[in-house]
């Protein structure tokens, strides 16, 4: 071997075998079923790669994975994309529709655009990121998911958020955090107004460390002094230690 | 459930593929209002023609020949062509549109027919069944023009008939389209009702619409009497209106109701979901954004 000859790749990826799956041949139906029976196939799966081509909005695209496979679509999806996820690594390259990784459970799903309504709602682990804005109603009822918005977030983002953090890179809409439960809330930007029984709370040092960690597993280069925290003032009817009885 | 979506073409080029663009618009919309279905099309040379008026009707029982028969003896209007496109007909004729509805009115006055649209741009088709189905049967694919809009149905506050299909249209060359339900719109019938207006069916879209017009008689623009619309209607709207020039969305305060806009240099969309406006040219580079609540979204021609 001479030192010109093309070297041998030592580029995790390149072991990894491709499958492409084109939906405007193929259906949703045919590709979920596709994916989960990958899933199926246990350890060997996460050296497959799926790449999904001509999604055009389609609903309903590689929900309820289970096993950490990686998904890439590239292209605007539909609604309630990676939903229920489980371990899987679904990653957009285009926009979302309303319910993005809805009641995800585990592993991540990424987005380079702009997500819709409800993005990660009811989520109860894992973490989102959606590298544009999100649309109202982002993390709704979240219950243990982690979600990073590179940009703004609509109204009644965190509406009754119960545990999982929220961190918003851009500015928040109207009524932010109501009716909050344990829930870390984080906002760079400016927030339009705060929902019932949302407060600012002063950062402590494992919110830092929690913010840190989040925005570096997001990719997102920002300093943790520039957010402020908010949270649940505890001060709704059913926190009142006078209304127990 | 509904399904709105609507174009306004600024480049001159692709005006006689209007139809083309819009059908597959509205069959990707089919699945979020299977009952019904139409479209309100501005500048389809089948339809209106420079220097005429369109009136657009639902016969019903009245034949298409006691129409044109009747109209022949009108000697206000000239010459008058009829074209039939499914449950709907549109009549045209070289006068005023006001002109040419009075002469329509008399001919089907307790016939049961309705008049869907007037103007001298606008033609509206209408009908109930099978989305898909009905846009072929307007032979939508063939549609030119620089404007046009469409609605699939969910009936969830009155009945599935013709009549109560979108569009509506009330005024010369304006057209709404409507996801949602109006909580109030019993009460605004009834203001509108005791100022003189007289209403087709008991649909809460016809309230909107009729809320419209009144307001624009009134001197206000469509931007404005859309945020007029916000202050008085209550519940669930993501509204598409057009004029014979202007292209407007509006949606309710909590934006309940799903809506997506598409913008390049030769038109601007809007849909109830992406997948509607998955397959327009260029949309690849168009900039693609959801409206915020309560704020008047308008493009001019």
């Amino acid at each position: 071997m001479t030192p010109t000859d093309p070297q041998p790749t030592t580029d995790r990826r390149a072991e990894r075998t491709t499958k492409v799956v084109d939906l405007a041949s193929s259906s949703v139906r045919e590709l979920n079923q596709a994916l989960h029976e990958s899933s199926s196939t246990g350890g060997e799966s996460s050296a497959v790669e799926w790449v999904i081509t001509n999604p055009q909005g389609e609903h309903a695209i590689a929900c309820g994975l289970t096993e950490p496979v990686h998904v890439r679509i590239e292209g605007h999806v539909g609604y309630y994309c990676a939903g229920m996820n489980q371990r899987a690594h679904v990653e957009v390259r285009g926009n979302a529709g309303v319910g993005l990784a809805e009641n995800m459970m585990s592993g991540r799903v990424d987005v380079s655009g702009d997500a819709s309504q409800s993005a990660g709602a009811t989520g109860h682990g894992g973490l989102l990121v959606i590298n544009g804005n999100a649309a109202a109603r982002c993390g709704i009822s979240m219950k243990g998911i982690d979600i990073v918005v590179g940009g703004n977030v609509g109204h009644m983002s965190a509406f009754m958020a119960q545990a999982g953090r929220l961190v918003i890179c851009g500015d928040a809409g109207d009524a932010l955090g109501d009716s909050l439960y344990e829930a870390h809330l984080y906002v760079r930007g400016t927030v339009k107004s705060l929902g019932a029984d949302c407060v600012a709370k002063p950062m402590r040092a494992h919110h830092h460390t929690e913010l840190a960690d989040l925005l570096s597993r997001a990719a997102m280069a920002y300093s943790t002094a520039e957010f402020t925290r908010y949270g649940s003032a505890r001060s709704l009817y059913n926190f009142h230690v006078d209304n127990a009885y | 459930m509904c399904g709105i979506v609507g174009i306004q073409l600024r480049d001159e080029t692709l005006y006689p593929n209007l139809g083309a663009l819009l059908t597959p618009m509205l069959c990707h919309a089919a699945h979020r209002g299977p009952d019904s279905a139409g479209v309100g099309l501005y500048g389809d040379a089948r339809y209106t023609r420079p220097g005429f008026s369109s009136i657009s009707v639902l016969l019903g029982e009245v034949e298409v020949s006691q129409v044109t028969t009747a109209l022949a003896r009108d000697r206000d209007l000239g010459a008058v062509e009829v074209t039939a496109a499914g449950p709907t007909t549109v009549i045209r004729a070289a006068t005023e549109p006001w002109t040419l509805e009075r002469g329509v009115a008399e001919i089907l006055d307790g016939t049961g027919a309705i008049i869907i649209g007037r103007g001298r741009e606008l033609a509206v088709l209408k009908g109930t069944g099978d989305p898909s189905a009905l846009a072929a049967t307007f032979d939508l694919t063939r549609a030119t023009g620089y404007q046009g809009i469409a609605h699939t149905r969910m009936a969830t506050e009155s009945a599935v008939t013709s009549a109560h299909s979108h569009p509506f249209s009330v005024a010369a060359d304006l057209c709404l389209v409507h996801n949602g339900s109006f909580a109030n719109h019993a009460t605004i019938r009834r203001q509108l009702q005791a100022e003189g207006h007289v209403f087709d069916s008991d649909n809460d879209s016809e309230v909107g619409a009729r809320y419209l017009a009144h307001k624009l008689s009134e001197g206000s623009d469509l931007e404005k009497a859309l945020r007029q619309l916000c202050d008085e209607f209550d519940g669930f709207y993501t509204l598409l209106v057009t004029t014979a020039d202007s292209f407007a969305v509006v949606r309710d305060a909590i934006a309940c109701k799903p809506a997506v806009i598409a913008q390049t240099d030769s038109w601007v969309a809007m849909a109830s979901e992406y997948r509607s406006l998955a397959g327009l040219p260029g949309i690849d580079q168009a900039r693609l954004f959801e409206p915020e609540p309560e704020e008047v979204y308008l493009w001019q021609r």
